[in-house]
């Protein structure tokens, strides 16, 4: 079969994916709890700053994103190499979706423990460390593990600027093989198990924690 | 001992404090009474130090609550001093508010041991003898899911008191919970008043009032109306607004035994 021969570049790419997709998962994340709590507690300016990104991210295919960031610098003569074009776009992207989830997570957390966590007198800090972590983790489980397989998903798109990832090593085996059939369905396969996968942990995770809802 | 004095309140134009003015002294119990909208449960957040408030003063054993008087202008204080001065003041709330993450030890030890510094041993024993305090030794290990209304209220009251604070503030603590839960949670709170702890009771139970309130105010519409010694005044209402609120509320029922 045609497959085993491509086998060794395919694996390559999926390592770049990987590497590409779990670097992104680690910046969006750290964008979207920097993003979500100054969105709640934020001074105002910061605030009005962090809205705009949100908005503004959210309302451009992330296609555009990639682009952008890949072929703007070299209109000013500068150049970013295409993985870390890739790495920043989606990061900024995906880090705008987490902004969202780590502020409704922590909004939607119910006054009166907050109040509570404030009447025995704890410091905003260790309100935050003690109770408000702990209690909204849990909740932004769900929705973050949907934007961690929109992220492997987006990583895809990390080809049409020449990032040798997993779905650019697919369509330079059916171009060379002129057989796309066994190549696009392994694709499809891997993305397919690789999301499932995610889900999978995510809802074991929400499970261990469902006794929090209360 | 408690002192407010003129405190005014306004949500948006809405007046909910129009100049209340309270006394508690040391080791004594203050119930308010009040009908649902009177601005008791705000006024006892403004003495929490949750609540901003436009004028008046609060001041704990001599401790000015929330602001500070700066060449008679008044300012806000800052968090970190506003968290101090919560430690010292123990919150009971209407709708409980354990912490669903945490054991209800894990609950009482909380305070001890981030707040007061506690090391861990002496905040579990402390937190333990609270427990058995309120009829709970044996459900330490109990998430706040796994217990009644009733008990997680008395947990909460443990939680407020292992502290030690300077008073104990109580704001409807009875009125989540099914009636036949309202005594075992009246009883635990009429031991610590024998036990001379400093509380500011806010509540619509006639008949606790009359069992353990040393003074007992009533507030309608942001005011006190009557204040007295419970025998005095829950026997004969001077006011018709009192009238009508006793006449309401002198059937909800009590178990303390």
């Amino acid at each position: 079969m045609v497959v085993i021969n491509w086998l060794p570049m395919l694996i390559e790419g999926l390592r770049l994916t990987l590497i590409v997709g779990v670097l992104v998962i680690v910046f969006a994340t750290l964008i979207g709890l920097a993003g979500g709590i100054t969105l709640l507690w934020g001074p105002r300016v910061a605030r009005l700053l962090v809205r705009a990104y949100v908005d503004f991210i959210r309302g451009i295919p992330v296609l555009v994103l990639i682009f952008a960031v890949y072929y703007i610098p070299s209109g000013f003569g500068a150049s970013i190499d295409a993985p870390t074009a890739a790495i920043l776009a989606l990061s900024v992207f995906a880090g705008a979706q987490i902004s969202e989830i780590v502020r409704g997570g922590i909004g939607s957390l119910p006054a009166g423990q907050l109040e509570a966590a404030k009447g025995i007198g704890l410091t905003s800090l260790q309100r935050f460390r003690l109770i408000i972590l702990p209690l909204s983790l849990p909740r932004m489980m769900p929705p973050w593990a949907n934007t961690v397989v929109e992220i492997i998903k987006g990583t895809a798109l990390a080809s049409l600027i020449g990032v040798t990832e997993f779905l650019y090593q697919t369509q330079a085996a059916v171009g060379t093989t002129f057989d796309p059939i066994p190549f696009y369905f392994l694709a499809a396969a891997v993305y397919f198990i690789l999301g499932i996968g995610l889900s999978q942990i995510a809802a074991v995770v929400e499970r261990r924690y469902r006794y929090l809802e209360y | 001992m408690i002192e407010v004095e003129g405190i005014h309140k306004t949500y948006g134009t809405r007046e909910v404090l129009r100049g209340v003015d309270l006394h508690v002294e040391p080791r004594a119990a203050l119930v308010v009474l009040g009908p649902s909208g009177s601005g008791k449960s705000t006024l006892l957040r403004c003495v929490a130090a949750l609540e901003p408030f436009e004028a008046g003063r609060v001041t704990i054993d001599g401790e000015q609550i929330g602001y500070r008087e700066d060449g008679g202008r008044r300012k806000r204080l800052p968090e970190g001093t506003l968290a101090h001065q919560r430690s010292e003041i123990g919150m009971v709330f209407q709708s409980f508010n354990l912490f669903p993450h945490m054991t209800a030890l894990q609950n009482v030890m909380l305070g001890l041991v981030h707040v007061r510094k506690q090391p861990k041993d002496v905040a579990r024993a402390t937190a333990m003898e609270w427990l058995a305090r309120v009829g709970l030794g044996d459900r330490g290990d109990a998430f706040p899911a796994q217990l009644s209304g009733g008990q997680q209220q008395r947990v909460a009251i443990a939680r407020a008191c292992a502290t030690k604070p300077k008073v104990v503030l109580l704001d409807e603590v009875t009125s989540a919970l099914d009636p036949e839960l309202v005594g075992e949670v009246l009883k635990v709170i009429k031991d610590l008043s024998l036990a001379g702890v400093t509380m500011l009771v806010v509540t619509h139970e006639v008949l606790f009032a009359r069992e353990v309130a040393h003074e007992v105010v009533f507030i309608d519409e942001g005011a006190i109306v009557e204040s007295g010694t419970p025998d005095d005044i829950l026997t004969n209402p001077r006011t018709e607004r009192f009238q009508a609120f006793l006449k309401r509320y002198s059937n909800v029922s009590m178990r303390t035994s």
